[in-house]
């Protein structure tokens, strides 16, 4: 069967991004940018299911500028099949990204979606539920554990008290938590073959969607700073402090 | 202005992150009615009636709601809440799981994980792991808002006399199943809903190591977490995860023991009041966020707590 995996280019996670001095947006200009991790999970397992027969096929889609190519070359490498980039330098809001998968999975007919449950930008955590929405078809959310049998897929979920598992009919869509796999690490030889896969090109407009924002951003700020407080010397002090200085306990 | 909240339940109890996303409510309008969507939860339906500040409890209950499979209780929430201008629902795992579905068929870009209301159609929401604070308005017709239980003060359980009214839905999309779910037991208080959080990081070494920490919780009836490294580590399961990916907490008293504080775990505990860092290594990033920190090994230092408290 055939398999979509969304990647987004995001800024990497070891970057500590801050507000512009006037406050309209964080400041990306000349940091690090990086897949997603929970896209580069969802690469990972599809191509682990590609490795066990389950999965004939990876295509793997990106949208934003053009230098998004760069996250799909990097799902190439990892084991991807061929790429898709919607491409436009607009801002895209989750809505009108689920949109544009949706007419993405018109045209391919995937048999599974699989993408990160959240970008580490946003943290929007909103996507793949609204690919589900859109599409009709049913999801599986923050994916532990996939497992594709008899037509259907069952998936192990990570939810506030544990572990829920819900089978969904075919197509359905998956979006990754962190502890679904470990995505390996390309190979030179494999990132050498990547630059060689088909990368096709379209934009919003050609898939007909609209992507005008539904929300704006007035201003982005550092959060309230904490400031670093005391040390104590020994356990005897903390108790003190904690009892009669902080009055927690 | 009438706001529909999405009440969180296991089809007994009304759990407490509703009573957070009411207090969000009231900040917008004082048109609240709350839907309690699931099978057998009529119980839930009362307990909601009850609460401070409810105009009306809307009951849906029907099998297809049991599991809150998103698939079925999104286009409830949808079919109803497009008589509304705003819904919202707690921004936990079955929320973030079902509203942004809902939102969807309602062809509504969602607000997700709330910390302010600014007005009716402008919210503040932390970004890049609460790196920064990004003021949002929208111009949608519905507000479709998910929010962070621990930004607001729970509103009162009781106070409320709210009329129930049943309604006849069954949304069954018939594409998802529940097969079971492993939950962990506990007597300790719930981790985002606790006084005071105990987490243990990479530094505990092991998973037995732990037992040091759930012993001095239940001196403080404390909760226990985890950082990310303890649960990636295989110390701990991964509902205990502090941190940007997972459980969010803003206890009285946060005390983090062997965590050296990445980012993705400090998105995940620095608003609460107290922090206590216990770390051998002086350096420790948690240390910069910590009110009271103490260097030293925590072999000696978690034993020696838990006799003088």
């Amino acid at each position: 069967m055939k398999v979509l995996v969304a990647v987004k280019r995001v800024v990497d996670y070891n970057v500590k991004v801050r507000p512009k001095a006037d406050g309209s947006d964080v400041d990306t200009a000349n940091v690090k940018m990086s897949i997603n991790p929970f896209c580069e999970i969802a690469v990972e397992e599809a191509v682990r299911l590609k490795e066990k027969g389950v999965v004939s096929e990876i295509v793997a889609v990106s949208m934003g500028p053009k230098q998004c190519q760069e996250q799909i070359r990097t799902a190439l490498a990892l084991g991807a099949d061929r790429g898709i980039l919607v491409e436009t330098a607009e801002e895209l809001q989750p809505l009108a990204v689920a949109k544009c998968l949706k007419a993405i999975v018109e045209k391919e007919e995937p048999q599974m979606v699989i993408m990160g449950k959240q970008s580490i930008d946003g943290d929007n955590n909103q996507t793949g539920q609204m690919l589900g929405a859109l599409t009709g078809m049913a999801q599986g959310t923050f994916a532990s554990e996939v497992v594709v049998e008899d037509g259907a897929v069952k998936v192990t979920r990570e939810i506030d008290g544990g572990l829920q598992t819900v089978e969904l009919k075919l197509p359905a869509v998956v979006t990754t938590d962190l502890r679904l796999n470990e995505p390996r690490y390309a190979s030179l030889p494999n990132i050498m073959k990547a630059k060689k896969k088909p990368l096709d090109t379209t934009t919003p407009a050609d898939l007909g969607v609209d992507i005008t924002p539904r929300t704006k951003t007035l201003k982005v700020e550092p959060p309230a700073e904490r400031q670093a407080g005391v040390k104590v010397a020994d356990v005897a002090e903390l108790v003190e402090k904690l009892k009669n200085e902080a009055k927690v306990i | 202005m009438s706001i529909l909240v999405i009440a969180e339940h296991d089809n007994a109890e009304l759990k407490g992150a509703t009573l957070n996303t009411i207090a969000a409510a009231k900040a917008i309008g004082d048109d609240i009615h709350v839907l309690v969507a699931g099978a057998g939860c009529g119980a839930v339906a009362e307990a909601a009636a009850k609460v401070d500040g409810v105009a009306k409890v809307i009951l849906a209950d029907n099998v297809a709601y049991e599991h809150q499979l998103a698939e079925n209780v999104a286009k409830l929430v949808a079919d109803l809440g497009k008589n509304f201008s705003h819904i919202l629902a707690p921004a936990t795992t079955t929320g973030k799981n079902m509203l942004p579905r809902a939102a969807a068929l309602l062809d509504v870009q969602p607000i997700s994980d709330i910390v302010a209301v600014e007005s009716a159609d402008t919210f503040k929401r932390p970004i890049y792991a609460g790196n920064v604070i990004a003021t949002v308005q929208s111009s949608d017709a519905i507000k479709v808002v998910s929010v962070r239980s621990t930004a607001f003060d729970a509103v009162a359980a009781e106070g409320g006399s709210a009329a129930v009214e049943s309604v006849d839905i069954a949304d069954d999309a018939a594409v998802s199943s529940f097969v079971g779910e492993e939950l962990a037991e506990s007597d300790r208080p719930e981790l985002t809903a606790a006084k005071v959080v105990i987490s243990g990081g990479r530094g505990m070494q092991n998973g037995d190591n732990f037992e040091m920490l759930y012993k001095l919780a239940d001196k403080l009836g404390a909760a226990v977490g985890a950082s990310r490294a303890a649960v990636d580590a295989g110390f701990v399961p991964n509902d205990m995860q502090v941190g940007q990916t997972g459980k969010i907490v803003a206890p009285d008293l946060y005390i983090a023991v062997g965590i050296s504080g990445a980012i993705q775990h400090l998105a995940g505990m620095k608003d609460s009041k107290v922090i206590v860092a216990i770390n051998k290594d002086e350096e420790a990033p948690i240390f910069s966020v910590a009110d009271y920190g103490l260097v030293a090994d925590l072999f000696d230092a978690v034993p020696e707590l838990e006799t003088k408290l």
